[in-house]
C-alpha cells in the first residue's frame, strides 16, 4: 500500500514537473525586446538554411520567429481574420491562385524592394503590395518503371489522357482543398477554354480519374512509386529532382519524370508581403530584401522545390536537369482567376465529384 | 435525491460544476462567439450569403451522410468491442496489459500514416493482395477497398474500438456476477442471460462509449479525407474546405453551428438513455485465469485484437526499415541529421520531448477537470443528461473553427495567449477532458449510493468519503480516461495546426513535415517517425496503466 501511494505521488510529481517545464519555455521567449522581434507567418512547406536566417539575425540584431499555419489556404484565412491584430510582421507564400483574396482583404502594406530590379517584369504585381519570391510548375509526373512495365509511353497532350488505356491510371487533387489541384483546374480552363474544360473533366471522370483531397495522399498513397495504383500523379516539376536528391539508397537518376505538354503546365508564383498592422514593418522590409537576395534565392529549389525569381540567383544542377520546364505555361490572368475561381471550383465539383 | 435538495449540497455541486464550465466558457465558447461573429459580419446584415445552405441540396446530403456513417461506425465499433471487453474484464492472462496498450495505439496515429499503413497492407500492391494474387493466380488485386465507404467504416472501428472496449471493460469488471449466476441457476441459457441480464446492466458504459465514438466519427476529418476520398465528405471536411479554400466564412460558420447543435442533441439523447439504465450492483470482482473452453474465447479475442491493430502497425513499422535495397536502419539514423541545415528541421528528440510535455500538461489540466465535471453532474437530480452532454460539446466543435476562434479572441490582455505554450495545453485539454468525464460518469452511475451513505452515517466528512470510498472505486475509470486524454494530446493535429509554433513541434507535426516533401528518404523517415510515435505512446500507456491507487487499481 505504501509503495503504491509513493508511486502515485512520484508520478504526479513528474507530471507537474513536466507541466512546469512547458510553462518555463514561454516565459523566457516572451520577454524579448519587441523591437528586434520579427515574426514570419508562412505555410507548412516553408524552409530555408538555418545559417542564412542566423546571418540575418546577426546583421540586424534581430530574432526571427517562424509561424507555420498549415496549408496555403488555411494560412491566408487566418491572416485575414487576424488582420487588425496580426500575429506577425510579414507573410510568405501567398500564391497567384489566392493573391486576389489577399489583396481584396487589404492585409498588406506597400513595400518596394530595391532588388526588384533583378526580377523579370512578368512576376511583379502592380502597386508592390506584395513582392514576388519564387515560382514553380504544377504538372503531371509519371512513374518511369511502371509505365515501362506496362509498355506505355507518357502522354503527349492532355487530350490523350481520356484514352481508355489510361483508365484509372491518373490521380489529381481536389481544387477545393489543394493548391496544386486548383492550379491544375485553372490550367484546364486555359488549355481547353472556359466553354470546353468541363467536357474534358467529364471524359476523365468516365475514364476513372482518381481525386484526392491533398498532395500528400495523391503522392504517397496513390502514386505507384509508393505502392499505389496510379503511375501518373499531379505534382510539381521539381518532384523528380527531389526523388533523385533525397533517395534512400542514393541514386543518380530520377525514378519519375515530368509530363509537360505545351500549355498544360501551371506556373505558380509565390509572394511575400508586409502586414498592415505589423509591429515591425521596417524589419519586415529588410527580411523581404533578404529573401530576395541572390544568396537566399539560390537555396529555394533545394529547400522548397521552387525556382528563384531573382535572375541573379544560381540553381543546383539536379533542378536544371530534372526539374526545369521549358514549355509554354497555361495562359490565365490574375484578374480572370480572381473573377471566376470560386465559380470554376463549384462547377468542377458538380461535374466531377457529384 | 435528498442530496440535491440540501442547500449546502447544492452549493457544493455548483462549485464542482463551476470549474469545467468556466474552462469551457473561456476557451471554447468565447473563441467560438468571436469567430462566428466575425464570420457572419462578413455577410453584412443580410443573410444572402447563407442561401446556398438551403437551396443547395449538397449541404443537407452531407449532414445526412455524416450522421449515418457515424451511426454505422458506432454500431460496428460497439459490436466489435463487446466480446473484447468481456474477455478483458473477466480473465487475466499473460501479456494482457501489453495487449490493451497495443490496441489503444491506433488512436494517436495521424490518418495519413494510417492510410500509408492500410495501403501497405490492403492496397492494390499491398501485402494481402500480393499474396492472394500469387496464391490464387489472379491478375487483378482481389481486395479493392481504397476510396470506398468500407474502408472509412473499417478505419473508424480501427481507431475507436479500443476506446469502447476499455470504457465497457472497466465497468464490466466490477459488475456483480451473481446476477448472471442467478439467471443461470434459474435455467437461462448463456445467451438469454447475456441478453436479458448482462446487456441491460451494461447499458450505461455502452452508451458512454457509443456517445464518444459517435462524436468522433461524426466529426471525422482525416480518415474521410485520406481514405475515403472526396466523395465521402463529412460536415467537418466541408467546414474546413469552406473556411480554408473557398473562404466562404458565413457558410462555414453556419455549418459549424449546425454541427455543434446537432452533436449536442444526439449526445443528450445518449446521456438521457444512459440515465434510464439499470443501476448495476458494482462490487470488486477478481478477474480469473481462463479455464478449459474459456481459453479458446480468450485466445480468439486476443488474436483478433492483435490482427486488427497490430497488422497495420506492423506494416508501418516494416516500411520504416524497408529501403529499396532491402532492410536498413538508414531512415532512423538519418532522422537526426539536419543534412541541409534547414531552419525548420525537427530533431526527433525535440519532437518526443515536446509531445510528452504537452501530454503531461494535458493530463494535469484535463484529468481533474473531467473528474470534477462527472462528479458534479452526478449530484444533479434533474437535467443531468443535458449537463453531461454539455461537457461533450468540445468534441462536436470543428477544429479549424476553434483554432481560428482562439486566434481572434485570445489575442489581448488579460487573455493574451497567442504565443504562450499553455494555449496548446488548453486546446488539447478541451478535447481530452470529455474522455475523462465520460469514463468517470459511466462508473459513477454504477456506484452503489449506499456505500457513500454508510460512510456519511458513520460520521465521515464528505471530502473524506470522496477520497476514502469513492475515489478508490472510480480509480479504474480515471485511468481509462487518462489514457485517452494522453492519447488525444499525443495525436492532436486539428486546432493545434493553427496555434502551434515551430519550437513546439510534436511528433505528428514532424511526420507531416516529412510527408510534405517528395523523395523516398522523406517517406522512409516519416514512417520511422510514426513508428517512434507508436513506441512512445505505448510506453506512456504502460506507465499510466501502472498507476495504482492503494491496492484497488488492478481490478
Amino acid at each position: 500500500m505504501k509503495k503504491s501511494t509513493f508511486l502515485l505521488l512520484l508520478a504526479m510529481g513528474l507530471l507537474g514537473l513536466l507541466a512546469t517545464a512547458c510553462g518555463d519555455d514561454n516565459g523566457s521567449s516572451t520577454n524579448e525586446d519587441a523591437n528586434s522581434d520579427l515574426v514570419l507567418i508562412t505555410h507548412d512547406s516553408f524552409s530555408l538554411p538555418e545559417e542564412l536566417i542566423e546571418q540575418f539575425e546577426a546583421d540586424n540584431g534581430a530574432t526571427v520567429t517562424i509561424l507555420a499555419k498549415g496549408d496555403g489556404g488555411t494560412m491566408l484565412t487566418s491572416v485575414i481574420l487576424t488582420k487588425d491584430n496580426p500575429e506577425g510582421d510579414l507573410v510568405f507564400g501567398v500564391d497567384n491562385t489566392f493573391l486576389s483574396r489577399a489583396l481584396d482583404n487589404d492585409i498588406f502594406q506597400r513595400y518596394e524592394s530595391a532588388l526588384l530590379d533583378d526580377v523579370p517584369e512578368e512576376f511583379r504585381v502592380k502597386g508592390n503590395l506584395v513582392t514576388p519570391m519564387d515560382f514553380g510548375f504544377v504538372n503531371f509526373n509519371y512513374d518511369i518503371a511502371a509505365l515501362g512495365a506496362a509498355n506505355l509511353d507518357p502522354p503527349q497532350k492532355l487530350e490523350d489522357l481520356t484514352d481508355p488505356k489510361w483508365k484509372g491510371l491518373v490521380v489529381v487533387q481536389n481544387p477545393a482543398s489543394s493548391t496544386p489541384g486548383l492550379a491544375f483546374l485553372l490550367t484546364t480552363v486555359a488549355y481547353f477554354g472556359e466553354d470546353n474544360y468541363l467536357d474534358w473533366w467529364k471524359a476523365m471522370r468516365d475514364n476513372d480519374i482518381q481525386v484526392t483531397d491533398g498532395w500528400e495522399t495523391a503522392y504517397y498513397t496513390n502514386f505507384s512509386l509508393y505502392g499505389g495504383s496510379q503511375p501518373i500523379v499531379l505534382s510539381y516539376s521539381t518532384s523528380p529532382a527531389f526523388e533523385q536528391l533525397y533517395a534512400e539508397p542514393p541514386r543518380d537518376d530520377a525514378p519519375s519524370g515530368n509530363i509537360t505538354p505545351d500549355g498544360a503546365v501551371f506556373r505558380q508564383i509565390e509572394y511575400a508581403g508586409v502586414l498592415k498592422n505589423a509591429d515591425n514593418p521596417n524589419l519586415a522590409g529588410k527580411f523581404i530584401d533578404f529573401l530576395l537576395s541572390p544568396e537566399t534565392q539560390a537555396a529555394f529549389p533545394d529547400f522548397m522545390g521552387v525556382f528563384p525569381v531573382n535572375s541573379k540567383a544560381t540553381v543546383t544542377e539536379a533542378f536544371t536537369k530534372f526539374g526545369s520546364v521549358n514549355v509554354d505555361v497555361a495562359e490565365i490572368s490574375d484578374d480572370e482567376i480572381a473573377k471566376h475561381r470560386d465559380e470554376w471550383i463549384s462547377d468542377w465539383t458538380n461535374a466531377v465529384l457529384r | 435525491m435528498n442530496r440535491a435538495l440540501n442547500p449546502s449540497g447544492r452549493t457544493a455541486t455548483a462549485l464542482l460544476l463551476a470549474a469545467p464550465t468556466l474552462f469551457l466558457a473561456l476557451f471554447l465558447f468565447y473563441p467560438l462567439q468571436g469567430i462566428l461573429r466575425e464570420s457572419f459580419e462578413r455577410s453584412g446584415s443580410n443573410l444572402e450569403g447563407l442561401r446556398p445552405l438551403i437551396e443547395n441540396r449538397y449541404y443537407l446530403e452531407r449532414l445526412w451522410f455524416t450522421t449515418w456513417q457515424a451511426g454505422v461506425s458506432t454500431v460496428l465499433t460497439v459490436a466489435v468491442a463487446l466480446p473484447c471487453a468481456f474477455v478483458l474484464s473477466r480473465f487475466t492472462f499473460p501479456g494482457k496489459s501489453l495487449l490493451i496498450a497495443i490496441a489503444t495505439v491506433p488512436f494517436v496515429l495521424p490518418t495519413i500514416v494510417v492510410a500509408a499503413a492500410f495501403t501497405a497492407l490492403l492496397g492494390p500492391n499491398g501485402l494481402i493482395n500480393d499474396s492472394l494474387e500469387s496464391i490464387l493466380h489472379l491478375d487483378e488485386p482481389p481486395i479493392q477497398l481504397m476510396n470506398t465507404i468500407w474502408i472509412v467504416l473499417a478505419a473508424h472501428v480501427f481507431y475507436n474500438f479500443a476506446l469502447a472496449t476499455r470504457v465497457i471493460a472497466s465497468y464490466w469488471a466490477n459488475l456483480d456476477s451473481r446476477f448472471g449466476d442467478a439467471a443461470a441457476t434459474l435455467g437461462a441459457s448463456p445467451l438469454q442471460t447475456f441478453m436479458t441480464v448482462t446487456l441491460p446492466l451494461l447499458r450505461s458504459p455502452i452508451l458512454a462509449a457509443a456517445s464518444i465514438v459517435f462524436l468522433f466519427s461524426f466529426t471525422s476529418f482525416g480518415v474521410v479525407l485520406v481514405l475515403g476520398g472526396p466523395s465521402f465528405d463529412t460536415l467537418e471536411v466541408v467546414i474546413y474546405r469552406e473556411t480554408a479554400f473557398l473562404f466562404n466564412l458565413p457558410v462555414a460558420a453556419a455549418l459549424a453551428v449546425v454541427q455543434i447543435l446537432f452533436t449536442f442533441v444526439v449526445t443528450t439523447s445518449y446521456t438521457w438513455a444512459q440515465s434510464k439504465s439499470a443501476p448495476g450492483g458494482l462490487t470488486a470482482q477478481a478477474a480469473r485465469r481462463p479455464q478449459g473452453r474459456a481459453w479458446i474465447l480468450v485466445a480468439g479475442v486476443a488474436v483478433f485484437m492483435l490482427a486488427a491493430t497490430l497488422a497495420p502497425m506492423a506494416a508501418l513499422a516494416e516500411r520504416s526499415v524497408h529501403g529499396a535495397d532491402g532492410y536498413t536502419l538508414e531512415f532512423y539514423r538519418s532522422l537526426n541529421d539536419n543534412v541541409r541545415g534547414q531552419v525548420t528541421f525537427i530533431a526527433p528528440a525535440t519532437a518526443i520531448w515536446n509531445s510528452l510535455k504537452f501530454a503531461a500538461g494535458t493530463l494535469v489540466v484535463s484529468v481533474p477537470l473531467g473528474v470534477v465535471a462527472a462528479y458534479g453532474a452526478s449530484r444533479i437530480a434533474r437535467g443531468r443528461a443535458a449537463v453531461e452532454a454539455f461537457f461533450l460539446i468540445p468534441l462536436g466543435v470543428s477544429a479549424i473553427t476553434l483554432g481560428l476562434g482562439m486566434l481572434v479572441t485570445l489575442d489581448a490582455r488579460p487573455l493574451n495567449l497567442r504565443g504562450e505554450s499553455i494555449i496548446l495545453v488548453i486546446a488539447h485539454s478541451l478535447v481530452a477532458f470529455p474522455f475523462v468525464a465520460r469514463a468517470v460518469a459511466a462508473r459513477l452511475r454504477g456506484l452503489d449510493p449506499r456505500l457513500r451513505q454508510a460512510a456519511l452515517t458513520l460520521g465521515a466528512h464528505p471530502v473524506r468519503v470522496f477520497f476514502e470510498v469513492e475515489l478508490p472505486l472510480l480509480w479504474r475509470s480515471i485511468i481509462v480516461g487518462s489514457v485517452f486524454a494522453f492519447a488525444v494530446s499525443m495525436g492532436e493535429f486539428g486546432a493545434t495546426l493553427l496555434i502551434s509554433r515551430a519550437e513546439w513541434a510534436t511528433i505528428p507535426v514532424a511526420v507531416f513535415r516529412l510527408l510534405g516533401q517528395p523523395g523516398s528518404l522523406h517517406f522512409g523517415q516519416a514512417m520511422a517517425m510514426s513508428t517512434i510515435l507508436m513506441l512512445v505512446t505505448s510506453a506512456g500507456f504502460l506507465v499510466l496503466e501502472r498507476m495504482r491507487f492503494r491496492d484497488l487499481g488492478t481490478f
